[in-house]
């Protein structure tokens, strides 16, 4: 089944549960398995998360907005994300080595063990970041 | 997230309930920091918790950590199935007091 379908929302943490709210319904209408959609809403609820926690850091309250869009074509699962915050230096998203244990920096991780691979890539509509995050559903 | 606490001699226990997403850590993080610190024994039932995410994570971490400080514990019980992916992804099943 192809599907493309995006929403924006609020940049707040307030808006991270309609975030996975989106993303279930989208994955339902994709009848993905239970586990598999559990994993793929963890990792849109993080990098959603990373936008509003260092795209903005140190905003307290803002009106933008960023827009999650969630695609299949032919078994590949495409969720792009645009947000105008800070521009996002990739050489500098890493997650902490796990063996180092403290509270943070686990997202990215996260992220990284379930997709296949996340990139950003240049936008052309107007918006700072664009993160496309991928993944082959057998 | 909502959530519960009873109290039996040394020991509070912790009931949370509901999604823990970075909007609410500090929620959670005000009910069961305190209780760390006062030296309690303290357990964090997360039978209820149907989702959680890197920032619950880290909750835990701290709790955990707050608690080897003051010289006692912290133990997570009856962890939900989704939840105990996430730990388990995170590799912290065997560094948390898992029960």
């Amino acid at each position: 089944m192809n599907i493309e379908e995006s929403k924006d929302f609020l940049v707040s943490t307030a808006s991270l549960k309609e975030v996975r709210v989106f993303s279930r319904e989208v994955f339902e209408k994709l009848k993905l398995e239970q586990d598999l959609k559990d994993e793929l809403v963890l990792a849109i609820a993080e990098a959603a998360q990373n936008i509003v926690k260092h795209g903005y850091k140190g905003v307290d309250s803002t009106t933008d907005r960023m827009q999650i869009k969630i695609s299949m074509k032919d078994s590949e699962l495409e969720i792009g994300f645009f947000d105008k915050g800070k521009a996002v230096v990739p050489g500098n998203v890493q997650h902490r080595k796990l063996d180092d244990i403290k509270p943070g920096g686990l997202g990215t991780f996260f992220i990284k063990q379930i997709m296949d691979a996340a990139v950003f890539k240049k936008d052309e509509k107007g918006w700072v970041n664009h993160l496309v995050l991928t993944k082959k559903i057998n | 997230m909502t959530y519960k606490v009873t109290e039996e001699g040394n020991v509070s226990t912790v009931f949370l309930n509901g999604e823990i997403d970075m909007d609410v850590t500090e929620k959670a993080k005000e009910v069961i920091l305190p209780l760390v610190e006062s030296g309690k024994e303290v357990h964090l039932n997360l039978k209820d918790v149907s989702y959680m995410d890197s920032s619950g994570i880290s909750v835990l971490i701290e709790s955990h950590q707050k608690a080897l400080e003051k010289d006692t514990k912290v133990i997570v019980k009856e962890v939900s199935k989704s939840v105990l992916k996430v730990i388990m992804m995170a590799k912290l099943e065997q560094i948390l007091n898992l029960e």
